[in-house]
């Protein structure tokens, strides 16, 4: 799976020949076949909705087929508030989706809790629990938004590698696919974060 | 020379085969050489909406749906039977006829029956 040169397939290219790697081959096809699963969970939803309607049109992308159920999905767009109630369900809900897997955190809510961040029944972020791959900001973000993140994970897919040490966490044998599912405390979830996924941000002062 | 006659359906049946065995295959080396498997214990559950399931699965139903049953049948499941009964009526021998009428009869008195309880009125 060596690197093709790039002269040589553009000269192979103009004489009719299409040369391609088994990794490009395999990105392109799932690049092309995102299947989010369908479910939303506050006003954010709505915009989500609006992107997979008629008039943003998230099938151009090949994202249309929203699944019902996580065994058959590969997109996670976390579309609202999560609140501390919901926050175990979304988790399992990732953990039972197949590999390769990937999670959108769709607006303000879903990065920090945004506008209820203070809240007591919020959680603060879905990186807490389970890796995100793309944050978009927003309050609601517009359906563009929504349509621009995926096209940023589709290039994020594009770059994955097959093999080598930097391959995708996918075929990494070492990768966990399950994340620990946070159960109710006394007072919040426990544990309030996972340690493995969240990297909280560090203020620095000068 | 015309091919032998059935020469088709062993065409047919050889791309039948192949036809899912091929993906299998290709899945299979797909998990061998590149994707080791990750299974566990939420994504084998066998429940899949993100709620942990809670008792068994193998419960009892209340016996008092059996009146949904009976109503459903009469109907349900009579009119799909009378619609080709109506259509293929006047070349039907005799012995079908018959038959048909018993099927009626049958489901006539359950009919009679869950009207006799009191099934059929609205106040319920
Ligand atoms: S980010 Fe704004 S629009 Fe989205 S779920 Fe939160 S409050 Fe609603």
């Amino acid at each position: 799976m060596s690197d093709i040169d790039e002269e040589l397939r553009s000269e192979l290219q103009r004489q009719g020949i299409w040369v391609t790697s088994m990794q490009e081959l395999y990105n392109w096809g799932r690049k092309n076949s995102i299947w989010p699963l369908q479910f939303g969970l506050a006003c954010c939803a709505i915009e989500m909705i609006a992107t997979a309607a008629s008039r943003y049109d998230i099938a151009r992308f090949g994202g249309e087929i929203f699944r019902p159920s996580p065994r058959q999905a590969d997109l996670m767009i976390v579309a609202g508030t999560v609140t501390k109630k919901m926050a175990p369900q979304i988790v399992r809900l990732y953990n039972q989706m197949p590999d390769p897997k990937y999670v959108i955190s769709m607006g303000a809510c879903a990065i920090s809790g945004g506008p209820f961040k203070q809240g007591y029944n919020v959680l603060k972020g879905i990186d807490r629990y389970i890796p995100v791959d793309v944050y978009i900001p927003g309050c609601p973000p517009r359906p563009e938004a929504l349509l621009h993140a995926f096209m940023e994970l589709q290039r994020k897919i594009d770059e994955q590698k097959l093999t080598g040490a930097g391959k995708a966490a996918h075929l990494d044998r070492t990768h966990p696919s399950e994340f620990p599912v946070p159960a109710f405390g006394a007072h919040d979830l426990e544990p309030a974060a996972n340690a493995d996924v969240f990297r909280p941000m560090k203020i620095e002062r000068t | 020379m015309s091919p032998p006659p059935y020469l088709f359906i062993v065409i047919f049946l050889g791309v039948a085969l192949v036809f899912p065995i091929f993906p299998l295959i290709l899945a299979w080396m797909w998990r061998r050489f590149f994707q080791p498997p990750k299974p566990g214990a939420e994504k084998n559950a066998t429940y899949e909406c993100g709620v942990e399931s809670l008792g068994e699965a193998q419960i009892q139903f209340r016996s008092q749906y059996y009146l949904y049953a009976i109503i459903f049948l009469i109907f349900d499941v009579e009119a799909v039977f009378l619609v080709p009964f109506a259509v293929a009526f006047t070349g039907l021998p005799i012995g079908a006829f018959v038959a048909i009428l018993v099927f009626l009869l049958l489901l006539l008195e359950g009919l009679v029956w869950a009207w006799s309880k009191g099934c059929l009125d609205w106040a319920r």
